[in-house]
């Protein structure tokens, strides 16, 4: 016990509590209007998926072009559960949470499979497949509205719930990435012929990376579709796939903080140029393509390695040395 | 007959998607980058086409021409401005600025020409020809000839000429083939232009099939044409013709034999099923890291 | 008994026989050399130990133990651990956390432990701490354990390999041309250290070197490899006398 009270942790436990308080002042002294009320749930969704894809990009190194098909099935799975039970709140939710992390992480499982045969582009073309086999299969199966969507959810999201199973999808990562698991999943990604040869199970710890990051967006998806009261297969495109790719490379790969403000600005950043309509995704697009050359461009980077981190200085100090 | 009508179809569609797959392919093999904003030129093509032939009342060959020459140009400027500073960047960089330059392709279209589609008439139509009982329509042979002078065309420039050996050189090794005197630069310019010119003529094939054009007319057969070039193994130029062709039959046979609604996850669950037993694609090359 | 008993082994890439007939027994505690010109398939043969590539034929046993046809993983596991020619650390990890890779296996704290910070999770990294910075200290890398990997200059990116594969607390130690890039000062010095690795940690080490010279210095038996084939094995006053190698090193 005395360990986890560290000032480090306490810190974390304030910030988080701070956070929390601040909302709940902020909701209830009106100073959120109804549209930036209504994307508190949002951001905390996007914030999940940010980190949970975070594990499996900037972590295991390997690119998922797939991410909201793992959403799309917790979703789907989750809140095919809520309309059907007929269950108080309190019970229900967290059983459908927990069933459509569960279906999630199976089908989490099953994409990991061909990630132990595949790399790279390859592998990243596979979970692309995969993220359009499962939004075609939705759009045609009746069961769950086809492609009219699943309606009659009930809205039991909240800025309160999501911001705990936030805070939860964070801390569970966060801690995984720094054990002995996590460095080995981190291994895997730097060296893979040198992790084996130290005795890194890499079979394990790919298919574990695939897993808990499935677990988590189907988290998130069942959040989604219960803050909506609808789901549309539509929804889970490989666009809501590659803008979760993009919170986690635009907060710098292998980042978990990094995501979680990619993750706010993305999620904000359409909404306050709601006034610009039609020139919003071109805007978006310019960004997009601005912040990629920025970010390679090496006087940029060393400006902000000067501004950040020491660290980062202290190792540019050393390579520097090595040139000279 | 209803069965070779079938394979026609898939014939024709399947070299659509050849024709966008070689652009993947190219690119792929020069730069190691998967060129997301590939899909859209056939769009900007199309879009061109229509401009040409119906506000600039040009006659259809030169409507073709002029949609070649934009989106060749178009291409080699995307390279330039967007990829080029990335040369050495993480191929993740590389994919995300693609899809950026895809949305921004996407965005523009939008602005310019509006969310509802435009309608494009022919720019050649070729008459059907009757068989027996099987009708095989004028678009599909045309569509078949075209592809096909394309396709051996690109093979004679790569293997025979000084441009064409000098983009295997560099698709072997960038910095030997700059050391051996090759300039890349060029010789990855000329791999944009002659990929996104042969986007913009499936573009053209495209719409005299389906008359329509919108902003994101070029994303689904965009991404699908990206499928058949990995499935022939991306960086392989027959591997493209082939995986295009076999993705086109596989599509329309199984729009019609299975269910319209699936076909879509029937291609894609076949790409799965081949990159499992083969994980480089069909005519991909295999990797094997030096320990 | 011989710690590694290495009986015939061979392997072809196609019809290329790479390595063939390779016989060697390496006692607990030797400092065993293999030396030989380019591509003799000196690294071929640390693939085929360590499971990388399969041997077609021949086989070798650890411990009395026949590892032929193991996966890397499983002859990890077992006790052979190894450097790479071509260094393969882990860049993007911090020095400290190479070395906790390489201890990976010396704790058990599951999971849970893990996620949910049991006491398990402090009690095992305390000890993983304790334990890699003793081994950074052999290798003087201690001061600089939250550089990261990548950031090292080339020769202590070398010590840092070798403290990384010690950490898995091997049985048997395998070293890939150690010192090559290093000017001659970094190459004495780090051959002090291997001879210090042998000493303290009872280690049995076989390594690759180019340079023969090198190689007697430290090695108390070396075989000499060409083409694939055995040209020579025993002392190395003796093997570097033996005029088939000097013709193999010079030349007719």
């Amino acid at each position: 016990m005395k360990k986890l009270l560290t000032k480090k942790n306490l810190a974390a436990l304030l910030l988080i509590i701070a956070i929390y308080a601040l909302l709940f002042a902020c909701d209830h002294l009106g100073v959120f209007n109804r549209q930036s009320k209504a994307l508190l749930v949002p951001i905390g969704i996007n914030i999940m998926l940010a980190v949970s894809l975070s594990l499996l990009v900037g972590f295991l190194g390997e690119l998922s072009l797939g991410h909201a098909g793992f959403m799309s099935v917790g979703a789907y799975a989750g809140c095919m559960f809520t309309i059907h039970m007929d269950l108080p709140m309190a019970v229900e939710l967290p059983l459908a949470m927990l069933l459509g992390g569960v279906v999630a992480a199976v089908f989490g499982f099953l994409i990991g499979i061909p990630a132990l045969r595949l790399k790279g582009d390859y592998l990243a073309i596979v979970t692309l497949a995969f993220g359009e086999i499962i939004r075609s299969v939705l759009n045609n199966l009746g069961l769950v509205g086809g492609s009219g969507g699943l309606n009659g959810i009930p809205k039991y999201s909240n800025y309160t719930i999501v911001y705990v199973m936030m805070v939860i999808t964070i801390i569970v990562i966060a801690n995984l990435v720094h054990s002995r698991h996590g460095r080995a999943i981190c291994s895997i990604r730097d060296n893979v012929i040198a992790s084996e040869a130290m005795g890194i199970p890499v079979v394990y710890y790919k298919l574990m990376a695939f897993v808990a990051a499935a677990f988590f967006a189907g988290i998130a998806g069942v959040l989604y579709g219960h803050n909506l009261g609808i789901l549309k297969p539509s929804t889970f495109d490989f666009n809501k796939s590659i803008e979760i790719l993009v919170m986690v490379v635009m907060g710098g790969m292998g980042s978990l903080p990094g995501a979680v403000i990619a993750a706010i600005i993305i999620t904000v950043l359409p909404e306050a140029l709601r006034g610009l309509s039609d020139y919003r995704m071109l805007i978006y697009a310019v960004v997009l393509i601005a912040m990629m050359l920025l970010n390679n461009n090496a006087r940029f980077n060393s400006f902000k390695q000067r501004l950040f981190s020491k660290r980062a200085a202290r190792q540019g100090a050393q390579l520097t040395k090595e040139g000279e | 007959m209803e069965f070779l009508a079938q394979i026609i179809n898939g014939l024709s569609l399947g070299s659509i998607y050849a024709l966008i797959a070689l652009g993947y392919t190219m690119v792929y093999g020069i730069c190691k980058m998967l060129n997301f904003a590939h899909g859209d030129i056939i769009m900007v093509g199309a879009y061109t086409l229509s401009v040409a032939m119906s506000t600039l009342h040009f006659p259809p060959f030169l409507s073709i021409l002029t949609s070649m020459v934009v989106c060749a140009m178009l291409g080699v400027i995307i390279e330039r401005v967007a990829y080029k500073p990335l040369r050495n960047a993480s191929p993740l960089a590389v994919l995300i600025t693609a899809i950026g330059v895809s949305y921004f392709l996407e965005s523009s279209a939008l602005l310019i020409f509006g969310s509802t589609q435009r309608n494009v008439q022919s720019a050649i139509s070729f008459p059907s020809v009757q068989l027996g009982e099987l009708n095989i329509s004028g678009n599909a042979i045309m569509t078949l000839i075209v592809t096909i002078i394309l396709m051996i065309g690109l093979n004679w420039f790569i293997n025979n000429t000084m441009t064409g050996k000098a983009m295997l050189a560099v698709s072997e090794d960038k910095g030997a083939a700059q050391l051996m005197g090759v300039n890349v630069n060029f010789t990855i310019a000329i791999t944009f232009l002659i990929g996104s010119a042969l986007a913009a003529v499936a573009g053209v094939l495209f719409i005299s099939s389906y008359h329509f054009v919108g902003p994101y007319t070029g994303a689904m057969p965009g991404i699908k044409a990206f499928v058949a070039a990995v499935l022939g193994g991306i960086g392989s130029v027959p591997g493209a013709m082939l995986g295009g062709i076999l993705l086109g039959l596989i599509e329309s046979l199984a729009k019609a034999y299975i269910s319209t609604q699936l076909a879509d996850a029937i291609v894609f669950g076949v790409l799965i099923v081949v990159l499992l037993v083969k994980p480089t694609g069909l005519l991909g090359k295999k990797i094997t890291e030096k320990v | 008994m011989a710690l590694l008993e290495v009986k015939n082994l061979g392997i072809s890439f196609g019809g290329l026989r790479a390595v063939d007939g390779f016989n060697v027994n390496i006692e607990k505690g030797a400092l065993y050399g293999l030396i030989g010109p380019n591509g003799a398939g000196k690294t071929t043969v640390f693939n085929m130990l360590t499971g990388v590539y399969q041997p077609t034929v021949g086989s070798f046993s650890l411990d009395g133990e026949n590892l032929t046809g193991k996966s890397t993983l499983e002859i990890a596991h077992k006790g052979i651990a190894r450097t790479f020619q071509n260094i393969r650390l882990f860049g993007k990890m911090t020095v400290q956390d190479n070395v906790k890779v390489g201890l990976h296996n010396h704790v058990k704290y599951g999971l849970a432990s893990g996620i949910f910070r049991l006491p398990g999770y402090f009690r095992d990294e305390k000890y993983l701490d304790e334990r890699a910075k003793e081994l950074l200290d052999v290798f003087g890398l201690y001061g600089e354990r939250d550089y990261l990997a990548s950031n090292l200059p080339y020769g202590k990116q070398r010590k840092l390999e070798i403290a990384r594969a010690l950490a898995t607390g091997p049985k048997l130690l395998l070293l890939d041309e150690p010192a090559a890039g290093m000017n001659p000062n970094e190459t004495g010095e780090l051959m002090e250290t291997i001879h210090f690795v042998r000493d303290t940690f009872d280690m049995t080490i076989l390594l690759i070197e180019h340079d023969m010279k090198l190689v007697s210095g430290i090695c108390e038996e070396i075989t000499v490899l060409n083409f694939g084939q055995m040209l020579a094995q025993g002392k190395p006053s003796e093997v570097l006398n033996d005029p088939k190698v000097i013709v193999a090193y010079l030349g007719e």
